[in-house]
């Protein structure tokens, strides 16, 4: 047995170390360390609740939406008020951009450049990879950043800047917008949707959200490599990816966009088939972490946050957060999933979560997206109000549960005499790359990790690159 | 060609999500126009792992040269100064000390955000994780590398501060950088680059007309000037956000929501509430900088006498309820 430490990885937001242990040319065992700790929750404890407002989204720049909203729920649960439709809907436009162009940043700037590495120069498919892939030199990052940075103003229009915006309220949003800015927002859209169609997909965003059947997919994979989705389906051939990286097969998701009461994507657990969620039974472990308190793991409700460096058997600032005592992988290919979506679920039937399925079924969602947007756009009614107003409670609860690109992203807060008394936050990669819990039980990532294959020669394997990635960790929100 | 050094520790990544923004011309061609050769950054490049610190090993040999060294993020220090709240993956080395050797080498240093410069967030609450910026430790000279610190060419860290960065900002000072254009002059007192601390977010604000007349806004997303009642600060806030917009149309005030001087050592701790202004007897403190009190409160009562109907009713909407009115053609409006 052999064991190394690789990192930094990069190409992931933030910093990640992950120990493998290797015996016969395969990983048997992984061990995930989340290595930057700053210590969010104790920031948060006695400030006034509307600042979470302030500090929340900058837990995290690539998610700051999410961090964002997932406040101005909690707050606005505390309050016991409902959100202006308009403002809503803003809302929901605003972290669906995000959402987007994250699950694009990440594909074309994080993923796909591995498969641009070296140690593919003999493979057949190599020159055009590399032509269209390559880290900041391939023709797609040179497509995608200027699409990017104009989709981005959306942003700029609704929530006057992207990352870190104040725009989102528990009441709504500050921003109103009137009758001509929505055909500016629509055409905003339209330069995504061009991008997709042509770029990404090579066919109309509905020719792929209608795929039900996985012969479907084989069809339109075995059309010529004009898109860059055909691309990734020929890599994941080649390279057998709906082997590599298979976690629990046990998914969650927090739901996602509400619109009036309901969410568009639904929430639930997937395990052989879709459950309902009972967020009661969420736990934290910190047996493996560096951090100090009770052996018992703890509802986020009541949870704590003590950094201890030198904890006996810690090695991750992570917690461990688990489902009713499981372990849960969260991310797009858990939402469509217990969404419902055909395509997904006979997927996943398949082949379980893994290198191919996840990154599949975040770009399956960027096309559902799309039109979402363009609906809730339409829906915009100017003239009636974006935001309502309500006084803070003195003693209250809050909890802001909603879907940030990566997955389940949920804040839990108390507010007593005014002021924030415990604010916990459980984020997407947190449940993702935890450590080990009491149990012993692996991490998503650990268990993913085991198994995977070794190139002659390698320092860094390329197979744990590609299931690293394939979960799109966001190391900062991890631990915040 | 110069070449670039990007790493990332106590901070969000945000800074470098919002160059990725950058427009007129995109990021990677302003680092072509430049001619700055990106040697790494996390989010762009292809090395990982064990090619990442054997680049970091060789620049502090000497082996390889370093331009232009730019932090993301503030200095872990904690806990009680080990700097273990951030060691660097893969080297079981403290982030602070690949820092202060990185540092040593690097003909320029760059911090990216308030993080870097001065702690910004991450040093929010009671700072018990001891971030400080590179060169300061909030508005307090010093932080990781030291008062004196100066490159080979005489200027201290230049401090591209704020929450995030203006994609633009950073491409500007790397465009000057590179072309040995950017001398201590060009920097304020915080280090920053006077080319856009030299405004202030109050320049072309599009609330200037609510301002005149202190025709405020009671509630967010209401039109108003949000400097009376919502705690807006961008009359005393160093940046030209309203001038060079965001997100191509954005800015802070555009969005609705008040300016918290982000690009200031400590603006994560404002001593108060931030979307409420503290009054001390009806009257905002914190009024500009650099106007005698006096003078604004008896110009801002009678500006307040003098409103319009239009300015009073549409501060008070979330969009325009009274349109201007037409002034006569051919008639001087007397």
């Amino acid at each position: 047995m052999t064991r190394r430490i690789m990192g930094p990885f990069n190409r992931v937001e933030g910093d990640l170390e992950v120990k493998i242990d290797i015996d016969d040319g395969r990983v048997s065992d992984a061990r995930v360390t989340s290595p930057l700790y700053r210590g969010f929750e104790q920031m948060l404890v006695g400030k006034d609740p509307r600042d979470a407002l302030v500090y929340a989204p900058r837990i995290c720049g690539i998610c700051s939406v999410s961090q964002s909203v997932a406040a101005a729920t909690a707050l606005r649960q505390a309050q016991g008020i409902t959100i202006a439709p308009n403002g809503e809907r803003v809302t929901n436009l605003v972290l669906a951009c995000e959402n987007l162009v994250d699950h694009l940043t990440h594909f074309y700037l994080f993923f796909m450049p591995d498969f641009a590495r070296e140690i593919y120069a003999k493979q057949a498919w190599f020159s055009k990879t590399e032509q269209r892939f390559k880290a900041a030199k391939g023709s797609a990052t040179k497509q995608l950043l200027p699409v990017r940075a104009q989709f981005l103003h959306l942003m700029g229009i609704l929530a006057g800047k992207w990352p870190h915006s104040l725009a989102l309220q528990p009441g709504g949003t500050t921003r109103a917008v009137e009758a001509g800015e929505k055909s500016r927002l629509l055409s905003l859209l339209f330069v995504m949707r061009d991008f997709l169609e042509n770029q990404l997909f090579g066919v109309p965003l509905e020719q792929i959200t209608e795929m039900t059947a996985i012969a479907q997919l084989n069809n339109y994979a075995g059309a010529p490599l004009t898109a860059d989705l055909r691309h990734f389906l020929m890599l994941a051939d080649e390279l057998q990816l709906q082997q590599l990286g298979r976690a629990t097969d046990r998914f969650m998701s927090y739901g996602a966009y509400q619109t009036a009461g309901h969410h568009q994507f639904k929430q639930g657990v997937w395990q052989g088939g879709v459950h309902p969620l009972n967020s009661a039974v969420i736990q934290e472990d910190i047996s493996h972490s560096w951090l100090d308190g009770d052996d018992a793991a703890l509802h986020p409700s009541v949870g704590i946050t003590q950094p201890a460096a030198d904890s006996e058997g810690g090695y991750s600032w992570c917690k461990a957060p688990r489902l009713d005592g499981k372990v849960v992988e969260v991310g797009a290919l858990a939402r469509q999933l217990i969404d419902g979506q055909a395509l997904i679920q006979n997927l996943v039937q398949e082949s379980g979560g893994n290198v191919r399925n996840r990154v599949l079924a975040r770009l399956y969602e960027v096309a559902r997206l799309l039109p979402m947007m363009e609906q809730w756009v339409k829906a915009l009614e100017p003239g009636e109000p974006f935001c309502i107003e309500a006084a803070m409670p003195k003693n209250a609860e809050g909890i802001g549960m909603v879907e940030a690109a990566r997955g389940s992203l949920g804040h839990w807060l108390s507010i007593r005499n005014g002021r924030i008394h415990n604010y916990q936050i459980v984020a997407p990669t947190t449940w993702n790359f935890s450590p080990r819990d009491a149990a012993r039980q692996r991490g998503a990532l650990e268990q993913a990790l085991i198994g995977a294959p070794l190139r002659a020669g390698e320092t860094d394997p390329i197979a744990v690159q590609h299931i690293v990635r394939s979960f799109d960790p966001c190391m900062v929100c991890t631990v915040h | 060609m110069p070449n670039l050094l990007w790493l990332q520790s106590g901070g969000c990544g945000g800074c470098s999500m919002s160059l990725l923004g950058a427009e007129a011309p995109g990021l990677l061609t302003s680092f072509k126009a430049a001619g700055i050769n990106l040697l790494w950054h996390p989010a762009i490049s292809e090395a990982s792992g064990s090619e990442v610190t054997s680049l970091m090993q060789q620049i502090i040999t000497g082996e390889q040269t370093l331009d232009i060294l730019c932090l993301e993020g503030a200095v872990m220090r904690g806990p009680n100064g080990t700097g273990r709240f951030h060691l660097m993956a893969g080297s079981g080395q403290p982030m602070m000390h690949w820092l202060q050797q990185l540092s040593a080498k690097a003909a320029h240093v760059v911090a990216v955000g308030s993080c870097a410069a001065y702690g910004g967030i991450t040093r929010g609450g009671d700072n018990t994780v001891e971030a400080c910026g590179l060169q300061f430790d909030e508005a307090e000279p010093g932080g990781l590398l030291g008062e004196h610190f100066r490159d080979p060419s005489g200027l201290p860290v230049i401090n591209i501060s704020g929450c995030p960065i203006h994609p633009n900002w950073v491409t500007e000072t790397l465009t000057q950088l590179a072309a040995n254009a950017l001398d201590v002059s060009a920097l304020d007192e915080l280090g920053r680059p006077r080319s856009y601390a030299n405004h202030l977010v109050h320049h072309g604000c599009p609330r200037n007309e609510y301002y005149e007349y202190k025709a405020s806004a009671a509630h967010v997303s209401q039109l108003g000037c949000l400097m009376e009642n919502l705690g807006c600060v961008g009359t005393q806030a160093h940046a030209d956000c309203n001038i060079r917009l965001w997100n191509g149309e954005g800015s802070c005030l555009r969005g609705g929501y008040a300016c918290i001087d982000c690009t200031a050592p400590g603006f994560e701790e404002p001593g108060r509430v931030f979307t409420e202004t503290p009054k001390v007897a009806g009257i905002p403190v914190g009024l500009p900088n650099d106007m005698p009190k006096a003078w604004f409160v008896a110009l801002s009562s009678l500006s307040k006498a003098a409103t319009p109907k239009r300015i009073k009713e549409n501060a008070a909407a979330d969009h325009i309820v009274t349109s201007p009115s037409q002034a006569a053609k051919g008639k001087s409006n007397k």
